[in-house]
């Protein structure tokens, strides 16, 4: 009987092979859509044990190889390590007891006498002294450990993970979970301080930070060789963190100023912007330049691309009006907002783009120019008191992947929608999600608007309040 | 501007009549050609998006007859001097300053320093 259960056990962990995650504890919502689609572009599936606990910073995972681990780490900027789990438990009893049935077998090619090691010791939510970290590795003596100790430059790394829990004012004297693995790769966590817009060249107003660049750029399953497509660029902020993992470039943008990197700066102490600030600029910075295909000034109102599928992915912040005015170009009939003057010497006007003409354009113009299976990564901008999923802009060919916020005050929000095209699309499908009767809150015109600013103008009277305390 | 853009990209004057604006004329007044590492797998998965025939006149239109088959060869995928020839027009060509003309109404859109705009004036839109 045993040992059929054995063989049955064998046979499982042979096809999926468990593997601990450890997990960055910052931008928690946006982590599981993150891993579920790297796995998905790796070609394996989110498979986890039991239930993730979403919130901690400790995932089992089931995949198929270590390979497959590996490709996940090329990509996440979400996790910071992955290791092959030998053993874990609620106690240490229990963790000792996981090892002792992991198969010798599996642990032996890193234990040999000719190879080197360490043990190094991970806490969350406590610190350990030296000499605890030394009590804790010396019990794990019993492992058939038979290689040399090497501190600077060990073959092979084991980690003990220690998990205490996730409140920092009720600290259990002993870890609530217990983890030992063998160390396989780093994430991607590094790009975070290497592309930081503080080093960045050429910035805006609304530079996207680091993280969630590349995060958007991970939910949209961006890979090598893909067109991607940014129609409200700005300083092209997203699309270095595309063009990082090997994709193809472009953006529109209705701004001529910015796309041409004339004006203003957006910088402290700096007035007017230098001669080469522009996007293919800032993709040089990275040695990405070979990435970048094109910017242009358009109206994204407007149908500048032919019919066909051209993009692999649309990753884009669309202006909603909190520090840059959303704009296009107004025909006489519509209010006229304010007056520019382009360097090619015509006046045009811009009257404002309503918020919920903003996403129809942008779910459409996914459902037709995407590839099937091309993702459209956008951020939505939420009033938190009228929230709730229905407003969540839908079309036909379009399938809701992912939908995480991002708090901005006590009342506003974003929220970063992932989609994905699953159907074709026909002339029929353009405007047929127009008939539902959602989005309310985005079509009074600048309703949405005003309230967010009132959100955001109670909020700094406040802050303003509390700094002369 | 890329080649490779210009075959994407199409006239959008109200009015025009359906499948019109396409391809805009390129009336260019400087081209640069500046290299690209060459990347066999990005130009093969290219030639399905392509308006083939769009693009051979584009770059006739720039004094570049660029020695491109009347359609993609079969097995194009695996040929590389092919690929190395779409590569260059598709990638290294660009257009610095001019103008591309909507094909049906004349309209023309201007490109400066490489970047054409596409905007329309009040009256158009």
């Amino acid at each position: 009987m045993r040992e059929a259960g054995m063989a049955g056990h064998g046979a499982a962990s042979a096809a999926l092979r468990r593997y601990l995650l450890l997990l960055a504890q910052e931008h928690l919502e946006f982590r599981l859509p993150e891993i579920a689609s790297l796995l998905s572009l790796c070609g394996g599936q989110f498979s986890g044990e039991q239930e993730i606990r979403v919130n901690s910073p400790f995932w089992i995972l089931n995949i198929p190889s270590e390979e497959m681990a590996r490709g996940l780490m090329k990509r996440t900027v979400c996790a910071k390590s992955i290791f092959e789990l030998w053993g874990h438990g609620k106690s240490a009893g229990e963790l000792y007891a996981s090892l002792k049935n992991y198969p010798t077998d599996k642990m032996l090619p890193y234990l040999h006498s000719d190879s080197t090691y360490k043990v190094h010791i991970h806490t969350f939510n406590k610190t350990l002294t030296q000499a605890q970290k030394i009590k804790k590795i010396d019990a794990l003596e019993f492992l058939p450990f038979r290689g040399k100790v090497n501190l600077k430059n060990p073959e092979h790394i084991f980690w003990i993970l220690e998990d205490y829990g996730m409140n920092p004012n009720d600290v259990p004297e002993e870890p609530i979970h217990l983890y030992f693995g063998r160390w396989i790769a780093d994430g991607q966590r590094e790009l975070i301080e290497s592309y930081s817009v503080k080093k960045r060249h050429f910035i805006g107003n609304t530079s996207m930070d680091a993280c969630l660049s590349f995060i958007m750029a991970n939910h949209g399953r961006v890979k090598p060789n893909d067109i991607v497509y940014d129609p409200f660029v700005g300083t092209g902020g997203l699309l270095i963190s595309s063009a990082h993992f090997g994709a193809y470039v472009c953006g529109t943008d209705i701004d001529y100023n910015t796309i041409h990197g004339l004006g203003k700066a957006s910088r402290k102490n700096q007035k007017w912007r230098g001669p080469d600030e522009n996007i293919r600029a800032s993709l040089r910075q990275y040695g990405l330049e070979k990435y970048y295909l094109d910017a242009l000034v358009a109206d994204f109102s407007r149908p500048i691309w032919r019919k066909g599928i051209l993009f692999d992915a649309i990753i884009t912040d669309p202006p909603y009006g909190i520090r840059e005015a959303p704009r296009r170009m107004g025909s006489q009939k519509e209010t006229v907002k304010s007056v520019e003057r382009s360097t090619e010497n015509h006046f045009f006007v811009s009257s404002s783009y309503h918020l919920s003409d903003i996403f129809f354009d942008l779910l459409k113009f996914g459902a037709e120019h995407l590839v099937m299976g091309g993702r459209l990564v956008y951020w939505l901008p939420v009033y938190r008191p009228e929230y709730t999923e229905e407003i969540i802009p839908r079309h036909p060919c379009l399938k809701l992947i992912s939908n995480c916020e991002q708090l901005l005050s006590s009342h506003t929000s974003r929220r970063l929608i992932t989609m994905e095209k699953v159907k074709e699309f026909k002339d029929q499908d353009a405007n047929s999600y127009l008939l539902d009767g959602q989005y309310m809150p985005y079509r009074g015109h600048n309703s949405f608007r005003d309230k967010y600013f009132s959100g955001v103008t109670k909020r700094i009277a406040k802050e303003e309040k509390d700094n002369q305390k | 501007m890329k080649l490779l853009t210009h075959n994407l990209l199409s006239s959008h004057v109200p009015g025009l009549r359906p499948g019109g604006g396409f391809p805009l004329r390129i009336e260019a007044a400087e081209v640069r050609e500046r290299p690209v590492p060459f990347n066999a797998a990005f130009v093969s998965r290219l030639v399905p998006r392509l308006r083939w025939d769009a693009l051979r006149e584009a770059a006739e239109s720039l004094g570049r007859p660029s020695e491109l088959p009347p359609e993609p060869t079969p097995g194009y995928e695996a040929d590389e001097e092919f690929l190395r020839r779409l590569h260059h027009v598709l990638l290294e060509v660009e257009v610095l300053e001019g103008s591309l003309q909507c094909p049906d109404s004349g309209r023309r859109f201007p490109i400066s320093r490489g970047v054409p705009n596409l905007l329309l004036t009040e009256d158009e839109a």
